[in-house]
């Protein structure tokens, strides 16, 4: 039973970890809570079997840091955790920016703040994936709205972490972490592995941060020989610290740039019946779903109302909200949250459209009647 | 010898990035001591090189890593023992040293030193302790003596210090020595012991930190500190780690205390592995 091929019944947090095997992760580094627990259950389960290793630290400061060292040693690597850990794995998520390092951070999201409800859902920390960590840096981040898009996101993930050398974040939430449903795994041959992107210069001439033509520089591992230094100092081409305003600006510009450039490679989403609709919905994880029922009710009450469900969230899709709010009276998101996504929306609709938030502040989700009711009144 | 070469030249010259020197630690300071005992630790033990990682965290120690002609990883405050934990559990051919001081590996990092022990994950862990903070001025730390006198401590501490060594042998280091570095001789081969134990070592180093920490406990100048080391310790081999608290003005109990057998978390781990799926998988 090394790599599963089939048809499955199963949860979100075991997709996600299959999807972790099915991308080659093999190394796993985790604290137990609520509700990611079955993701690191599943893969101290698994991993043993494909030769990988499964490790649980004292914290997630701890996991986050062992996930980072491991990917240094060659492996690819994933955490999982919801809120409380996700704040602790910030700084280190700063350390993997800053050193460049593939790695796949996966938030069962509950909700906050604080303990809050640890076995009910939320979608608080869509922010704090953001902007969480200290200093000024992009992030990629995926957002499933069902196992199977957990088991495929998963992949997804890993690929654009050795892609574009950084953490990816998987912005999952309770009821799909724990939502049982048909997933299909697909034979290994089918499935699309991004491989590290090896240096492709001698050893003694290799710098880790010099950059290949889409701003990421190839990646030596640990024991081959490079002798690299790297640093979380702000660094130069050589990974030596230089501590000037030109150096930052290199650096931190670069560590952007390669994310805002490639964003079009990145950024994925779904529409339907955006091009002629009067109002769009626009949502993603577990509310992307209640939405979608949503629009089916207002469209048996012939309302001409389309969905825009986010995949990426980080990087923002922003041509693609302007595009929509170019054409309709509002753009309509729910999330569950006091408004987080819908700022962003805001943001690009500007005065083009109305953006509508309609929040739910946690521990269930939306009654799909409040949504239409907005969409109702929106479209009139 | 001529001048220039004295000047410029150093025997750990090939293992140094000396691209990156001068370095940024202070007259008197003992880090310097600290990392040559470590190279020529390296060196003894006949490691092949390009299989050695250094991974630090912060503060003047963790700057280490980034003159060492190695794999080395500059990481963050405290954390230098999880990422090497991961490093070496998901590549088992490399030969872990973390390299740090007692703030970063003791405070903040308290919490993974004593697990990474308990785990028996296989590194060498150099834990260089000057008593304070040394990089941000010299405030009051974990290892900090009762009374002594800091930036943080202006009417002298009021804080029990930890004891390194007991610490390591209570949460399961297989290696644990203390030296001073006024003990080179016996460092470097306590350095080189450590790198070739399977397990979890730990060499605790007690270094001089004059511009702050001495400055301010009347031993201003390194060699003031030098000279207290000397008059002060006491070589005690498999003394009891419970009994090797360092105070203010007293004597510092130096040697090699623990050296024990006991499988790493890496054997444990397949050991394991091979008896649930076979020596073949």
């Amino acid at each position: 039973m090394r790599h599963l091929t089939g048809e499955f019944f199963m949860n979100g947090d075991i997709a996600c970890a299959e999807g972790a095997i099915s991308a080659g992760c093999r190394f796993f580094a985790g604290y137990p809570i609520t509700p990611a627990t079955e993701v690191a259950e599943r893969m101290a389960e698994r991993l043993p079997e494909v030769g990988g290793t499964y490790i649980q630290m004292e914290d997630e400061m701890a996991s986050m840091n062992a996930v980072l060292g491991a990917s240094w040693g060659g492996v690819k690597a994933m955490t999982s955790t919801s809120g409380p850990g996700f704040s602790l794995m910030m700084e280190n998520l700063g350390l993997g920016i800053m050193l460049e390092t593939p790695c796949v951070l996966v938030n069962i999201q509950r909700a906050g703040p604080s303990t809050g409800l640890p076995t009910m859902v939320g979608q608080g920390d869509i922010m704090q994936a953001r902007w969480g960590s200290h200093g000024c840096y992009e992030i990629i981040a995926l957002s499933p709205s069902s196992p199977q898009e957990m088991y495929e996101l998963t992949i997804k993930a890993f690929n654009l972490s050795e892609k574009y050398r950084t953490p990816v974040l998987i912005m999952s939430d309770e009821v799909v972490g724990h939502m049982y449903e048909k997933v299909v795994i697909p034979p290994p041959e089918e499935i699309r592995v991004f491989p590290r992107r090896e240096p492709n210069v001698p050893p003694e001439e290799y710098l880790p941060f010099v950059p290949d033509a889409d701003l990421v520089p190839p990646m030596a591992n640990a024991g081959e020989g490079y002798l690299f230094h790297v640093t979380g100092l702000t660094h130069d081409e050589r990974g030596y610290p230089v501590m000037n305003a030109e150096a930052q600006d290199r650096l931190v510009r670069r560590l952007v740039q390669k994310i805002r450039k490639n964003s079009n490679d990145i950024i994925e989403f779904e529409e339907d019946g955006v091009d002629n609709a009067d109002v769009v919905v626009c949502s993603y994880g577990i509310s992307a779903r209640v939405s979608k029922f949503a629009v089916e009710l207002a469209r048996q009450k012939g309302i001409n109302v389309g969905m825009l469900k986010l995949i990426t969230i980080w990087p923002f899709p922003e041509q693609e909200i302007k595009k929509i709010a170019k054409r309709v009276k509002a753009i309509i998101v729910p999330e569950i949250n006091c408004g987080q996504i819908a700022l962003e929306v805001e943001r690009c609709a500007g005065q083009m459209a109305d953006t509508v938030l309609v929040p739910h502040m946690g521990g269930g989700v939306h009654r799909p009647e409040s949504i239409v009711d907005v969409i109702e009144k929106k479209a009139r | 010898m001529s001048q220039t070469s004295l000047e410029n030249e150093h025997p750990m010259d090939a293992y140094l990035r000396t691209d990156r020197l001068p370095h940024i630690w202070c007259p008197g300071c003992g880090l310097g001591t600290v990392l040559y005992s470590l190279l020529s630790g390296l060196l003894k033990s006949e490691l092949p090189l390009d299989k050695v990682a250094v991974v630090s965290g912060i503060g003047c120690t963790g700057r280490a890593a980034g003159y060492v002609k190695l794999d080395s990883f500059h990481t963050t405050h405290g954390r230098a023992i999880p990422f090497a934990t991961g490093l070496k559990v998901a590549n088992p051919g490399l030969k872990l040293v973390v390299f740090s001081g007692d703030g970063d590996l003791i405070a903040i990092g308290g919490n993974h030193f004593i697990h990474a022990a308990r785990r028996n994950v296989d590194m060498t862990v150099i834990c260089v302790n000057n008593f304070n903070y040394g990089m941000t001025g010299g405030q009051v730390g974990p290892t900090t003596p009762l009374t002594a006198l800091t930036s943080t401590s202006p009417y002298g501490n009021s804080e029990y210090p930890f004891n390194v060594p007991y610490l390591a042998a209570a949460s399961g280091a297989v290696y644990v020595a203390r030296w001073t570095t006024m003990h080179v001789r016996s460092l470097e081969l306590s350095i080189t012991e450590a790198l070739l134990k399977r397990g979890f070592s730990l060499v605790e180093v007690i270094s001089p930190c004059p511009t702050v920490y001495g400055r301010m406990n009347r031993q201003p100048t390194g060699l003031d500190q030098m000279r207290y080391y000397r008059e002060n310790s006491i070589i005690r081999h498999n003394a009891d780690p419970r009994y090797i608290d360092i105070s203010l003005d007293g004597k510092i109990i130096v040697g090699k205390f623990i050296d024990v057998e006991r499988p790493t978390f890496s054997d444990l781990q397949e050991e394991v592995r091979q008896k649930t799926f076979g020596p073949n998988c």
